[in-house]
């Protein structure tokens, strides 16, 4: 009950806050890096408002391309093109159309064959991280940004994941601190 | 008007002497400067000039302190069969454990005082002006209990020698209520000072109930040790008289406080070593080093074997009762506390820290010369007040003799 | 001596600044000759706790003099309030920290602590996966190619703002304490570098300002609180303030802001909308040292 009033609630004041308009959600201190854009009217249809989704320079709308191809349902290896995605997630039992739509490229679709926009892709990872995607509603997966009594800045999964291979890389850690001895 | 040419008088006391006093003197007022040019330097670059870190934040300095916090304390030892009893060979000196005391007492604040790192805001401990953390913190009640022990003891000392100067009859009343009063404050500045380690829950090589016990137990062995030491240097070098009863009364309670001492050192290393618990690796990194960290092993055991060689000599009345063992026992006591309180308390307590983490400290040069300052401050005080006690009480220094002779 | 000192520097630095800064130079001029008096000023200043507001905003306009003086730009110092209603915790995710230490850095950064000598107020340590939270075992010193590193965890400790703090309790001067939204917070001006609160800290959570304070003038965060990230000094304690000086504008700590995997939660605990409530309630939580009966309302907890 607790966690669907919540829900809800997030859901109220988000609504709220897209309605709002880009004055108030534009308002306040965010880091460069991960600034909410203002945001335009076509995002007034999605739940949670998000920074554009991580496409690559140039790749986006796939039907630019996609449009004149003829669709091949053929689970294969991809080698003119898309051959630098190397998929990791879950590879044994999935592959692009999993989750990419064959007749609207330009959208995913959800496991029943519903259409799920990018700017939505959470819906989509979330019909099998079902939890992570209930923490992320709530705010706590996922990088915190924006105000701690207000605007909270979302980022979709792919923000941080890749979609392909959703496991973090591993990273070179900043310095160790000085050993005491050294500190002179 | 008679406090003021009482004092003027002992003025005059303090400044003759003979060569060997000059010398003394001399020597005392050398170290003092080498040591105010090691604050100096401290002043000027903080605290980095020490070896002291985050993991250790209180090491040689504070370690001093406790030390001498005992020493002061055990001035009571000397009060306590003194007055009470009235037992007259201690009587006659008792007097020369209250300067101890005193001086001992200076020094304490002023390794409170370098420690600190910014002295000029000491103000705010003043009572009424500052805003002193009553009642809940434990170095606010050291530093009140610690300045009461001060004045009673200069009071008392004062009074005893301002009333044998003008050879008027001391009033008994008053100055046993002072004196009587004196032994519950002595017992407080040390206990107090081991509730300052012992309240920490963060340590638990400090977090023992026995602790304090421990603390009164080495105190009374350590402060009468140097109380040897210096009465046999005292009745050498000046008209200074002890009998040989009151250093073997004194030297046989030593041997009481240091089996209870050590008794309390067993009971504790029992509980630690049978209960096996994460807390052992204090007591591990004082006798047996933690991984390749061997450096305070050497202290540990070397402060427990020599304070059990002095418990045995002040044990057997053959050797107690021997001035080489007697001394020999004085001196190991002297040094195993010294090390047991400087070293083995505080290093072993923030070592390995709270998160873990092992910092090898070692006292810098720094430290070492500020600390030989103070111990020259506080031998320069105690140098200055003995001798003014001693032409006082043994050398017939009073008014009478005064107006005899021809100013 | 210090006193003499800081009137030397704090006069030395006045020509730097009027060479530098001609808009700021008629002020600073004026400035000098006050020096001594800004001097007794420091001296005598009160306990924060008990100054008036009037007191206080002396105070303030005094520092941020000397500080433009001293860093030769201007650096507000504020002193905010606590919001009303407000209990700040904070929450991290031990099964996601990977132990990049960016937030040891963008700590530093933001709250203005000095580098020479280095200080880091936030410890993140090495355990093995094998062992579990053991601090003997941990490492503090760590440094691989990459992180996370092979069969290992991450623990960054840093203030665990304890409801019931051992710190606090051992000032002997109340230079430290606990505000309204659960800060504990250290006037930098009130300590007298005593220590007992670093002895007394389980946590390695206090620093102590050992040399001279050294900022960038360059990298110094300009915007400051009087009780958080404003430069320090010489002989004071220091430590995590959850960042004061953002959390009452409602913005979170920076650590929380730059972790890259989103192991940092901050909020207010007695919003039961708010993340830091929901993972107390939903998720799997400890905190460091329970049976010190510290209280800390920094909680550690298992996100996945």
């Amino acid at each position: 009950m607790k966690k669907l009033r919540l829900a809800l609630g997030i859901l109220a004041a988000w609504s709220v806050a897209v309605l709002l308009g880009p004055g108030l959600l534009t308002s306040g201190l965010t880091p460069s890096s991960i600034h909410t854009p203002p945001q335009t009217a076509a995002d007034a249809q999605h739940e949670i408002a998000v920074p554009p989704p991580p496409f690559s320079e140039d790749i986006y709308p796939c039907s630019a391309c996609h449009a004149d191809m003829e669709v091949n349902l053929e689970r294969r290896e991809l080698e003119d093109f898309h051959d630098d995605i190397t998929l990791e997630h879950d590879e044994e039992n999935r592959w692009c159309m999993d989750c990419h739509d064959a007749e609207n490229r330009d959208i995913l679709h959800s496991a029943s064959g519903e259409p799920i926009a990018f700017e939505e892709s959470y819906k989509l990872c979330g019909q099998c991280h079902g939890p992570k995607l209930r923490d992320w509603r709530a705010g706590i997966h996922g990088r915190r940004t924006g105000e701690w009594n207000g605007r909270k800045d979302y980022l979709l999964c792919a923000h941080c994941h890749n979609p392909h291979a959703p496991r973090f890389k591993s990273m070179k850690p900043e310095p160790a601190p000085e050993k005491p001895g050294k500190i002179k | 008007m008679k406090f003021i040419r009482f004092l003027k008088e002992c003025f005059k006391v303090i400044v003759r002497g003979s060569h060997r006093y000059y010398i003394w003197l001399a020597f005392l007022f050398g170290v003092i400067v080498w040591g105010s040019t090691g604050y100096i330097q401290q002043i000027k670059q903080g605290l980095l000039v020490t070896n002291m870190r985050d993991p250790i934040s209180w090491a040689y300095y504070i370690g001093n302190f406790t030390f001498l916090v005992g020493v002061a304390a055990a001035a009571v030892m000397l009060v306590i069969p003194a007055y009470i009893y009235n037992w007259k060979p201690l009587k006659e000196v008792v007097i020369f454990g209250e300067l101890l005391a005193i001086s001992a007492v200076i020094m304490c604040i002023l390794f409170v005082i370098v420690d600190v790192g910014n002295p000029l805001r000491l103000w705010h401990m003043i009572p009424g002006i500052g805003t002193l953390n009553l009642p809940s913190s434990l170095l606010a009640w050291d530093s009140l209990i610690l300045s009461l022990y001060f004045v009673l003891n200069l009071v008392v000392v004062s009074y005893l020698l301002f009333n044998h100067f003008y050879q008027r009859e001391t009033k008994k009343r008053l100055l046993n209520t002072l004196i009587l009063l004196s032994i519950p404050v002595a017992i407080g500045i040390h206990t107090v000072t081991a509730f300052l380690y012992n309240g920490f829950a963060a340590r638990p090589f400090w977090n023992s109930a026995l602790l304090a016990p421990k603390f009164l137990a080495s105190a009374f062995c350590s402060g009468p040790a140097v109380l040897i030491i210096l009465f046999q240097i005292l009745r050498k070098t000046t008209t200074f008289e002890i009998k040989e009863e009151a250093i073997w009364k004194i030297a046989e309670l030593m041997a009481y406080a240091m089996f209870i001492n050590l008794f309390f050192f067993a009971a504790e290393v029992f509980k630690e070593v049978y209960s096996d618990t994460e807390h052992l690796v204090h007591l591990e990194y004082l006798f047996k080093g933690v991984g390749e960290n061997r450096d305070m092993v050497m202290w540990g055991w070397t402060s427990l074997i020599i304070s059990v060689i002095a418990f045995l000599l002040f044990l057997i009345p053959a050797t107690r009762k021997n001035v080489i063992t007697l001394n020999i026992g004085a001196i190991l006591i002297w040094f195993g506390v010294y090390i047991e309180k400087g070293i083995a308390l505080l290093i072993p307590g923030f070592t390995p820290d709270v998160l873990g983490q092992i910092y090898i400290y070692r006292p810098s040069l720094i430290e070492l010369k500020i600390s030989a300052g103070i111990f020259a401050i506080g031998f320069l005080i105690f140098t200055l007040m003995t001798k003014i006690a001693i032409a006082i009480i043994f050398e017939n220094f009073n008014i009478t003799s005064l107006k005899k002779k021809p100013a | 001596m210090s006193i003499k000192k800081t009137i030397g520097s704090t006069m030395k630095l006045n020509r730097r600044t009027f060479l530098k800064a001609s808009a700021v130079a008629s002020s600073t001029a004026a400035l000098a000759a006050c020096g001594s008096k800004s001097a007794l000023d420091e001296f005598l200043q009160k306990n924060f706790r008990f100054m008036s507001k009037q007191e206080i905003g002396e105070v303030i306009q005094r520092l941020e003099t000397q500080y433009a003086q001293q860093y030769g730009k201007e650096i507000s110092v504020s002193a905010k309030e606590a919001l009303p209603e407000t209990f700040f915790g904070y929450a991290l995710d031990i099964s996601r920290c990977i132990g990049c230490r960016k937030c040891v850095y963008a700590c530093v950064e933001e709250n203005n602590q000095t580098q020479a000598p280095q200080m880091h107020w936030i410890q993140v340590l090495e355990m093995e996966k094998e062992k579990g939270i053991d601090f003997m075992d941990a490492n503090l010193y760590y440094q691989h190619e990459e992180v996370p590193h092979e069969g290992h965890f991450y623990l960054p400790v840093q203030c665990q703002q304890c409801k019931n703090p051992p710190c606090v309790k051992s000032c002997p001067v109340n230079a430290t304490w606990t505000t309204k939204d659960g800060i504990v917070v250290v006037d930098y001006n009130w300590c007298i570098g005593c220590r007992c609160c670093m002895a007394a800290c389980p946590y390695g959570a206090r620093h102590y300002n050992w040399g001279q304070v050294e900022l960038d003038p360059e990298t110094i965060n300009p915007d400051t609180h009087y009780l958080g990230n404003r430069p320090r000094y010489k002989g004071a304690v220091e430590k995590c303030t959850f960042c004061i000086q953002r959390v009452r504008e409602g913005r979170y700590p920076a650590c929380v802001e730059v972790c890259p995997v989103g192991a940092r939660k901050f909020g207010n605990l007695l919003d039961p909308d708010s993340e830091i409530r929901y993972i107390l309630e939903n998720k799997r939580v400890l905190i460091l040292k329970e049976e010190l009966n510290t209280q800390p309302k920094f909680y550690y907890f298992y996100g996945t």
